[in-house]
């Protein structure tokens, strides 16, 4: 009687993937449940299905003891359900009291809004539980703490009892992730319940009642907070047998070809992104970046080629300063990209296989000649050379990007990448949403380019891949490189810890 | 050619379409359509002197189309050709009036150039605007075109007005400054030339050099194309340039080979014609000039509709509206174009069968008879 959600055998599958696996999670009134994992571990999903915006494919959802079908995000507030995304749902050109009763906006006189009572009833609700705002202020005005508030009374505003927060502090500065646990303990004291979505240990530590942990769609287990650590916690979101990790062939490291000194970077939001971040990647060297997404990794990678400012410190190519120095010009002293998102930043999908065989490179010989001319015929031989050094699976090579899978679009990313003799390779995320014969492929590559004496800098969320890959480990927490280990001698908890701030060194 | 065919196809329905619907308002406002067409086409390529109206009416606009184009292959929207080629039209205009003896070689080109350099100005400022401060280019390249347009208006009015003073016009320029008429006695003048030569040359840089690549690249990913070094802003600049340019030198056409002299308000909307030429011409420069020259027969052809068939001229920008209409529904005209390409097949199943009829009714015939 006391259970306000229960989930019963959640099942969910995607095309090629598992989301949730017979999930089962009960979260009590008057409490704050955290949902912890990976990326991709089926938490978003899950709560997704909760809020009625996925059907599961099996499985029973009971609120309040009622076995209840919650097929649209309608019916999830009906049954007092709300839920607070990561990206924002709100109009910034209206106030925020006018954002909190969109769609169930109080009248009188049956068509003139009741500003007055909508202002004093947002100023009575945000009051009883510490999230104070100006009912009048205008959302675009608003810093994204304020506009996460906005969201919550939304929610509270359509009555809702059970309150979902899909990683709230991602977005957050500390401060504000202070006055949020705050609001959300008062949430608590008023019997309402909390699932709080996050793959910090610290905060899930700090706030939570239960944490329930989720690894690739199945549940790992449900502990009360009081009775667990974090290392637990990390071993348990990790969790798998110790397997031995290196097992290309150990290299001896060559000189330093990328040099990072110090430096500092504002992130979109004009917050310090990388915090005094410091590290070397040698010759015949992989090093990775561990860390969990949003804790600087993108801001790295623009600092490093050439598209976002560093406010302070020093990177050198090959011992050449680059720090401020245009894209365009690091291409060509030798550094190559494989982008995070290949369909945005990689390729031109509108473009041939050819042409994107030759992106980045066109002003530079052998397909620039003469004045201005794009050597065709020159590229045209290039690109054969490649497609079939590379098996890249295409029609022809006048076959548009968009028309390929996954894997054979970052085949043309790496023949393009790796074909220039690059003195420096950072590839990002480079086997994102690909199948296990594509990931292999990459891999394979990655080693490749090594033995033959290239530098690596390899970012990736996934652990195992890091782990695979690397030679040395640094890991990225909060915009700062809190370790960097040697890859033998270190193991998937340990960085598991270190990438989710539960080491309290 | 099939490749060819099918790139054209939407096209080429579009405008079958636009005729359709155009005999429709024809018959509804008690026309002949069939008369008023056939007095259309006549009018347009029945003697010499329709020939040359008709190229005389499409050469500013296949300048302009080429702009829109340029433009539009950088994901810009250039809607300000018509400052442009008034700009280029002024400047080349000075250039004319202001040097007495230089040889038609140089004075000539010059003046080609003076007008080219003026939409390149015009094209420059909303192109620096987007890059430096991200203003939207549509705002600004459609306001310039104001500006443009009571500038040159204010210039001819006043400081550059021909003696004695009673028409806004300036004094025509030295015959060494002349682009040379072809076809007397109509206007056509060797402007089209350079017309269809900028055309070729637009393909060229788009396809062939590395700064169309880079135009390209950024039309059709800017992200892609900051990630991989290409310099956005820059290109953005660069693209406006040119289709100023191209607006620029259009007006430089018409005012050395057509008017002879900077006349207040010749163009009658040609930068707006460009864009829905640049469409109809399927953002393609060599359609584009097939699209002009449509758009230049209807033209000339409607006076001569106008006058044989009563028909008023009017229909004439109704047809090209509904050729542009046709052209941006693209979902439509795939949906007809592939009933169209199903027709035939569908007819030689049909035929297919009704060979075998005769057999097939004799079987029955026979079965029946047994």
């Amino acid at each position: 009687m006391n259970t306000a959600v229960r989930m019963v055998n959640i099942t969910k599958t995607f095309p090629g993937t598992v989301a949730n696996d017979r999930v089962n999670l009960e979260v009590q009134k008057g409490e704050i449940h955290g949902l912890l994992g990976e990326n991709g571990a089926g938490k978003t999903v899950l709560m997704n299905i909760l809020y009625g915006l996925y059907k599961p494919d099996e499985g029973q959802i009971f609120i309040n003891d009622i076995e209840t079908r919650i097929d649209s995000s309608a019916a999830a507030i009906k049954y007092g359900i709300g839920m607070v995304h990561q990206h924002f749902m709100l109009v910034p050109s209206l106030t925020i009291a006018e954002n909190i009763v969109l769609g169930r906006e109080p009248t009188k006189d049956i068509v003139l809004l009741d500003m007055a009572k909508i202002v004093k009833t947002i100023e009575d609700t945000s009051r009883g539980y510490g999230l104070e705002v100006d009912p009048e202020a205008l959302v675009r005005d608003l810093p994204v703490g304020l506009q996460q508030r906005v969201e919550i009374l939304k929610a509270l505003y359509r009555g809702a009892q059970i309150l979902i927060l899909d990683e709230p502090t991602s977005v957050l500065t500390p401060q504000e992730v202070d006055s949020l646990f705050k609001a959300m303990r008062a949430l608590e004291q008023q019997g309402k319940s909390v699932i709080f979505i996050t793959h910090k240990l610290k905060e899930v530590c700090a706030v939570c009642d239960k944490i329930t942990v989720l690894k690739k769609g199945k549940v790992v287990g449900t502990v009360e907070a009081t009775q667990t650590t974090p290392q637990e916690l990390a071993a348990m979101m990790v969790g798998r047998e110790i397997s031995s990790t290196c097992e290309k062939g150990s290299l001896q490291p060559g000189k330093t070809v990328l040099r990072v000194e110090g430096i500092q970077t504002l992130n979109d939001r004009k917050l310090l992104a990388l915090k005094d971040v410091a590290f070397e990647v040698h010759e015949s060297e992989i090093l990775g970046i561990a860390g969990v997404e949003g804790n600087g990794q993108t801001e790295l990678v623009d600092v490093l080629i050439g598209l976002r400012e560093v406010t302070k410190g020093k990177i050198s190519l090959d011992g050449k300063p680059i720090t401020n120095i245009s894209p365009h010009e690091r291409i060509g002293m030798g550094l190559s990209n494989v982008p995070e998102d290949r369909q945005k930043n990689g390729l031109i999908l509108d473009f041939s296989v050819l042409e994107n065989l030759i992106l980045g490179y066109q002003d530079k010989p052998p397909f620039e000649t003469g004045w201005i001319r794009l050597n065709l015929k020159r590229a045209s031989t290039f690109a054969d050379e490649l497609i079939e050094e590379y098996s890249i699976k295409t029609p022809s090579k006048n076959t548009l990007a968009r028309h390929l899978s996954g894997g054979t679009q970052q085949r043309v990313v790496l023949a393009r990448e790796f074909s220039r003799k690059p003195k420096l390779i950072i590839a990002s995320q480079p086997t994102r949403g690909l199948d296990i014969g594509a990931t292999e492929y990459v891999h394979k590559k990655l080693v490749e380019m090594r033995d033959q004496g290239g530098a690596i800098l390899l970012i990736s969320a996934d652990l195992d891949e890091i782990l695979t890959l690397s030679d040395r480990i640094a890991v990225l927490y909060e915009g700062k490189i809190v370790a960097i280990k040697e890859c033998s001698k270190t193991n998937e908890f340990e960085l598991g810890l270190l990438m989710t701030g539960g080491n309290n060194e | 050619m099939v490749t060819l065919l099918r790139a054209t196809l939407p096209q080429i329905v579009a405008i079958v379409l636009a005729f359709l619907v155009g005999a429709i308002v024809l018959l509804a406002t008690g026309y002949s359509p069939i008369n008023a067409y056939l007095a259309v086409i006549k009018g347009a390529f029945g003697d010499i002197y329709g020939i040359g109206q008709t190229f005389t009416q499409a050469t500013p606009i296949i300048f302009t189309a080429l702009a829109f184009i340029f433009a539009f292959k950088c994901g810009l929207f250039n809607i300000g050709a018509e400052g442009q080629l008034l700009i280029g039209g002024f400047t080349a205009a000075l250039v004319g009036i202001s040097f007495g003896d230089l040889p038609v070689y140089i004075h000539l080109p010059l003046a080609l150039l003076a007008g080219a350099a003026g939409g390149a100005l015009w094209g420059f400022i909303p192109g620096i605007l987007k890059a430096r401060l991200g203003a939207h280019e549509v705002i600004t390249s459609m306001m310039l075109s104001y500006v443009a347009l009571y500038i040159t208006s204010y210039m001819v009015n006043y400081p550059f007005i021909a003696p004695p003073g009673w028409v806004a016009q300036t004094v025509p320029v030295t015959p060494s400054a002349e682009l040379p008429r072809i076809l007397p006695p109509t206007q056509l003048s060797a402007s089209i030339f350079i017309a269809i030569g900028m055309a070729v040359m637009t393909t060229l840089i788009l396809d062939k050099t590395v700064l169309g690549y880079e135009v390209r690249a950024v039309g059709l990913s800017t992200s892609a194309a900051k990630s991989n070094g290409i310099n956005v802003k820059n290109t953005v600049v660069f693209a406006f340039v040119m289709s100023g340019a191209l607006a620029g030198l259009g007006g430089a056409g018409e005012i050395l080979g057509v008017h002879h002299r900077f006349i207040n308000g010749f163009s009658p909307g040609y930068g707006f014609d460009g864009l829905a030429v640049g469409l109809i011409g399927g953002l393609n420069p060599i359609g584009s000039v097939l699209a002009a020259i449509l758009i230049g027969a209807l033209r000339a052809g409607g006076m001569t509709m106008n006058t044989v068939t009563g028909v008023p001229i009017d229909i004439v920008s109704v047809l090209q509206g509904l050729v542009v209409l046709f052209v941006a529904a693209p979902r439509l005209i795939s949906y007809l174009s592939r009933k169209g390409l199903a027709t035939p097949r569908l007819v030689k199943s049909a035929l297919a069968k009704a060979r075998t009829l005769p057999t097939e009714i004799k079987r029955i015939f026979r079965r029946g008879g047994s």
